[in-house]
């Protein structure tokens, strides 16, 4: 696809507060260089009433600065709330819905949407079957290695997107960690998810950080950076890149990786650029260069 | 509602043949390769012996499923077809799947091949499953491990399809399919190379009187000298969060609902599944024969004791899971 390479922001994966939610998306609209936002409770469905007040104002100013908004749908459902809440979404028609479920592509086919990188899309036979009902973008596993992304991206016809930045998904459970650590069942959960803007760290037994827990999913400690491949998986075909919202300086985040898509930033600029920014634990990229997920592979260009 | 049907795991031969002798209905295997979700060293059937296992099973009135439940990896799906076309050829019964490019090539090129939806699926409501089964005519859906028995009764109500449940053996905390953090920890992938936590990345140091197990750079557990030590599997670890050291995600327990079968019956659940393909024979057979003996106690209104199936699970410890949901 010969065209801009398109930066994508993805859905708050956190508990934040409500009016932190709501100017976090504001700021974004108004001074974020990216192409696609994408806005909506995709972990807890217990979180989503919070914010719920604040989506048409967000969806507003998104749109009047330029940014296409893309609705995230939930990624576990199970009770009626999970699939009132992902009906909420799919049933109005004139919106973008991102689907993280398979129960939310049936209730897309037929019409444009997007899936999320919780649809566990593999490979190219996967691809075809979501294109055909339907699906003109994707957001692959996070683990997919660099000769995966690559044979999906060259054969694909709708736009293909990776995940470049931010604390990596990496699990889904019935059951809320954030609760169990402080010995709450999850219906009496207290929210105590809103305590940990990035999530909650998790270390080993020897004290070394490990893991990284937001409510019902669990993510890495490492934060995923592919600053240094962008052009690279540009050049296999992928025409999207995506950043996890963190608690930090989004817009400078989007400005580091929109430099190195216009080269006016080398990769190793970049990457001194964004050590300043995330401060929290390391980089990584091991997924994509086919390793253990964790671990960062220096040296790509 | 007719009677529960046994399925049970077979990572040999051996095992395919204790299981048929100790009383199972059906038997589920996969080949020795990245198709299955068990691909450990040792395990699983070469073409020849599944069409032995076919063979040996049907003549003793026993059914063969074929686990083809990994995601293939992109620009190589020949190794997943051809697993289906074998399945085919060799007179499975049934296939097990996950992947939808899999479950298209399947319902196009064998149409009547019985396709069963595997766990890595993970579909977990009636939209989801029903989805699946209009678009691919799956037959039987095997349940996540995320619902209770009421929300299974509810389920079996809304959709018009067999449902399997696991009962017995290890048990994901995660959403079956939807997990990473063994790939994360080793870098090899349970959805795409069928294994997690895998022993070629586990280690065990003694250190002071402590003995520590590892998978990959993470130590996972710790324990004194008068414990007794387990295996690292990544989500049943000893972790700390806010200085407190706990199973964050799940004890090292097993799955065992062998007490809950008349729930099961009764909330409209077609197939039992024991896990274990990576068990021996002989735990095969001794677990098999015990849930044989459960599901025939159900026509004589006899209560059956588990206690057998307490002392099998890992560690000696089992939870109903997320069957009574405890921690909901």
């Amino acid at each position: 696809m010969n065209r801009k390479t398109e930066l994508t922001l993805g859905p708050v994966l956190y508990n934040w507060s409500p009016e932190r939610w709501r100017d976090f998306y504001f700021e974004i609209a108004d001074e974020a260089d990216v192409d696609n936002v994408c806005i909506g409770e995709v972990v807890c469905q217990k979180r989503a009433p919070f914010f719920a007040p604040h989506i048409a104002d967000v969806v507003e100013r998104l749109e009047r600065g330029g940014k296409t908004v893309i609705h995230s749908a939930l990624t576990l459902l199970m009770s009626q709330q999970d699939l009132a809440l992902a009906k909420s979404l799919t049933a109005e028609e004139g919106f973008y819905v991102e689907a993280n479920d398979i129960a939310e592509v049936a209730d897309l086919k037929g019409r444009p949407f997007a899936v999320g990188p919780f649809v566990n899309c593999y490979n190219e036979g996967t691809l075809q079957w979501l294109t055909d009902v339907g699906a003109t973008r994707v957001c692959l596993p996070a683990e997919l290695p660099m000769d995966a992304v690559a044979a999906i991206a060259s054969r694909a016809t709708i736009d293909v997107e990776v995940q470049a930045f931010g604390r990596t998904p990496l699990a889904i459970s019935a059951r809320c960690y954030h609760a169990r650590s402080r010995d709450l069942h999850k219906s009496g959960c207290e929210f105590v998810c809103g305590e940990d803007a990035d999530g909650m760290v998790v270390e080993t037994l020897d004290g070394k950080p490990f893991l990284t827990v937001n409510g019902t999913q669990t993510q890495s400690y490492t934060c995923l950076n592919l600053v240094s491949d962008l052009t690279t998986l540009r050049d296999l075909g992928v025409g999207a890149f995506r950043l996890h919202p963190q608690a930090i300086d989004m817009v400078a985040v989007a400005r580091v990786f929109r430099a190195v898509l216009t080269h006016n930033l080398t990769p190793g600029e970049a990457m001194a650029d964004l050590e300043d920014l995330w401060t929290q634990s390391p980089f990584s990229n091991g997924f994509l260069k086919g390793v253990e997920g964790v671990k960062m592979v220096a040296g790509a260009e | 509602m007719g009677k529960l049907e046994l399925v049970c795991p077979a990572g040999t031969p051996a095992a395919l043949r204790a299981a048929v002798g100790a009383g199972a209905d059906t038997v589920y295997l996969g080949l020795r390769d990245a198709t299955n979700a068990r691909n450990f060293p040792g395990l699983n059937f070469d073409r020849q012996e599944l069409s032995e296992g076919v063979e040996y099973a049907h003549a003793r009135g026993a059914k063969v499923l074929l686990a083809i439940n990994t995601f293939p990896k992109a620009g190589e799906p020949e190794p997943w077809h051809k697993a289906v076309d074998d399945a085919a050829r060799l007179g499975v019964d049934a296939v097990i799947i996950a992947d939808i490019g899999v479950a298209a090539y399947a319902a196009e090129k064998h149409p009547d091949l019985r396709r069963h939806l595997s766990v890595q699926a993970a579909a977990s409501s009636a939209e989801a499953i029903n989805f699946y089964v209009n678009e691919f005519g799956f037959k039987r859906v095997v349940l996540p491990r995320v619902l209770n028995v009421p929300e299974i009764a509810v389920l079996n109500s809304q959709i018009d399809v067999e449902t399997e449940v696991f009962v017995f053996g290890g048990l994901c905390v995660m959403t079956e399919g939807r997990c990473t953090l063994s790939s994360y920890v080793t870098g090899q992938s349970p959805n795409m190379r069928g294994v997690c936590s895998p022993a070629s990345h586990v280690r065990y140091e003694e250190k002071g009187t402590q003995l520590i197990s590892k998978l990959g750079d993470f130590t996972i557990n710790s324990w004194g000298q008068n414990e007794p030590a387990g295996y690292p599997t990544l989500c049943k670890g000893r972790f700390s969060t806010g200085g407190e050291a706990s199973y964050l995600f799940e004890e090292p327990t097993s799955l065992n609902i062998g007490m809950m079968l008349p729930e099961l019956a009764a909330a409209g659940v077609t197939a039992l599944k024991i896990e274990g393909r990576q068990r021996g024979k002989a735990y095969v057979e001794e677990v098999v024969r015990n849930f044989r003996q459960a599901v025939d106690a159900m026509d004589t209104d006899t209560p059956f004791d588990t206690s057998d199936l307490e002392r099998l699970a890992e560690g000696g410890r089992s939870t109903s899971g997320a069957y009574k949901k405890a921690w909901a």
